[in-house]
């Protein structure tokens, strides 16, 4: 057969995500911060919105280009964290880290959607794809910490 | 030229990557390297190694005659008139940056005009964003063709009296264009410009004569061309290397050192600061050696044809964009429609097959090309015309398997 266990890495959701991208766009608002992020090493791009009040994200967007993984990885991400708690999205952008690195993780939260990412734990040259959204959220939430609670 | 013999010389090539035979493309990206290399440079770590220029010891008399015996290979290899013009360097990035701030610095002011190409790998471009930065001269570019080639009246067009270095690569590490760079450097002397070649993808696959082309810098690395890394040359005429101050001091450059000034060796010496990398030196003078045991003439024709089967091949295939022009040195850049450049570039090491795959430390050329990163297959004499086969089969199953995957 082509492509042995290729098929473990691009499993059909991640190319569901990545052909329909959910949550994408970009928010504008009192309570939105936008933030940017790129792999430089690979030119993947991308943006996150989040709105937060109370402490939660009420609503999440993305923009970006870039390979299957980074991509569908964002939209997944846009649907596993809207409606969180800052905490438990903290928790979530680690626990997902250590999935896609291979290691245990706690799995109380749901990574919906992105669960199906844990094969790229097995090429390792695509963990910093899968990550990029993760971590622009975690950029978005530092910002939002600066910019929204020093108003 | 027998290539299965030949493949014999590279231990690396004999083995499976993801349960399938190696199929190595990435020789845009490093070379690599045949046994002779290999072994020249454990024998200097087993036998004699010892620092350069320093000891009257024998080790280090041994190590500082085979030191400079590569360095004369070297200029017999690009030729040099002289070993003096022949600096070893960390590689093409250091090479470049040394005439950057070591030359361009000093000698530009307000309103000098540097000219590149926007085919520039990142090392050929960044120095001379920096050094416009802090000298307030312009940076320019050559206009650029749709095929990814320069045309001479246009580069006449923008050389003036008011630029002072052309600064250009003879090969594109994205395109494979082969830039008319011996007619260029003649239009940059008229106009009273230096003229300065990035070699780095040129010197491993075609003979190159420095003063034929009448280059007044030419840069290149030596793990490109079957030598380690972190090796690599810096060749300037010898008046200009003369006029240059060091911008590294230290060990092994000086001539006399007092209290509070210091004079420096002559040259090749003056621009070589600190120990330098001299199992790496030995090294490239032992992968010139094997180079020029096929020579540079067949290595460059049978890379031709490998190449010309390459295009001919993916052009065959539908939903995939070639990038560059027809005729092209070893490489091949393309994209199959709808698919990502990593994620082709996965599918094709899932069989073996090594590509690059980003913007290949060229994003303002991405930007001309209108993509943000290509898929680059890239070649060297030890490629089979099996392993062309191979990647062609592979890109076809990419595109399948990504058809069918939703």
């Amino acid at each position: 057969m082509l492509f042995n266990n290729l098929d473990q890495l691009y499993r059909s959701v991640i190319m569901d995500h990545y052909k329909k991208p959910r949550n994408r766009g970009e928010l504008n608002g009192n309570h939105c911060v936008t933030v940017k992020m790129n792999n430089p090493s690979c030119g993947d791009k991308i943006q996150v919105s989040l709105e937060i009040e109370n402490h939660k994200v009420k609503n999440v967007k993305y923009l970006g280009s870039g390979c299957a993984i980074s991509q569908s990885s964002a939209s997944m991400m846009t649907e596993a964290i809207k409606g969180l708690d800052v905490d438990q999205i903290h928790q979530l952008t680690f626990d997902f880290s250590e999935m896609v690195q291979g290691r245990a993780h706690n799995d109380d939260l749901d990574l919906g959607d992105a669960e199906a990412l844990h094969g790229v734990s097995q090429y390792p040259a695509r963990i910093k794809c899968a990550t990029l959204a993760w971590k622009a959220v975690e950029k978005a939430l530092r910002t939002a910490d600066q910019d929204l609670n020093h108003e | 030229m027998d290539i299965q013999t030949i493949r014999k010389d590279f231990p690396i090539l004999d083995q499976q990557v993801n349960g399938h035979q190696l199929v190595y493309l990435d020789n845009a990206a490093t070379s690599q390297k045949p046994t002779s290399v290999i072994q020249t440079m454990v024998d200097y770590y087993e036998r004699y190694n010892s620092n350069v220029h320093r000891g009257v010891h024998t080790l280090g008399t041994l190590a500082t005659d085979r030191y400079e015996e590569a360095r004369e290979k070297i200029r017999r290899f690009i030729h040099a008139k002289s070993d003096k013009e022949i600096i070893y360097t960390t590689g093409t990035t250091q090479s470049l940056n040394l005439i950057a701030y070591g030359y361009g610095l000093a000698r530009l002011g307000e309103g000098d005009e540097i000219v590149i190409s926007p085919m520039e790998h990142h090392a050929n471009l960044i120095p001379w964003q920096q050094v416009a930065q802090k000298t307030g001269a312009v940076l320019r570019y050559f206009p650029m063709e749709e095929d990814g080639t320069l045309a001479l009246e246009k580069v006449r067009e923008t050389i003036s009296n008011k630029t002072k270095i052309v600064s250009v690569t003879e090969v594109s590490n994205v395109l494979g264009t082969v830039n008319p760079v011996k007619d260029i450097a003649k239009i940059a002397h008229e106009c009273g410009a230096i003229m300065i070649v990035d070699g780095a993808q040129s010197t491993p696959h075609m003979p190159v004569d420095v003063q034929a082309l009448d280059a007044d810098f030419f840069a290149f690395s030596g793990h490109k061309m079957l030598g380690p890394t972190g090796i690599g040359i810096l060749y300037g005429k010898q008046e200009l290397l003369e006029a240059m101050e060091p911008i590294e001091t230290g060990g092994e450059m000086i001539d006399e050192v007092g209290f509070q000034s210091a004079t420096w060796a002559e040259l090749p010496w003056k621009l070589e600061a600190g120990t330098p990398h001299i199992a790496g030196a030995i090294g490239l003078g032992a992968a010139i050696d094997y180079l020029q045991q096929i020579g540079m003439d067949q290595i460059q024709s049978y890379e031709e044809s490998l190449t010309d089967k390459a295009y001919e091949l993916l052009s065959q295939i539908d939903g995939v964009t070639l990038y560059g022009p027809g005729k092209r040195s070893g490489l091949v850049s393309f994209n199959i429609n709808g698919v990502h450049p990593h994620d082709v570039s996965t599918a094709l090491d899932s069989e073996g097959i090594a590509v690059r795959a980003g913007h290949h430390c060229a994003q303002p050329l991405m930007s001309c090309l209108k993509c943000e990163s290509t898929v680059r297959a890239s070649f060297y004499f030890y490629n089979s015309e099996d392993e062309i086969e191979a990647l062609a089969k592979g890109i076809k199953e990419t595109k399948e398997f990504f058809g069918h995957v939703v």
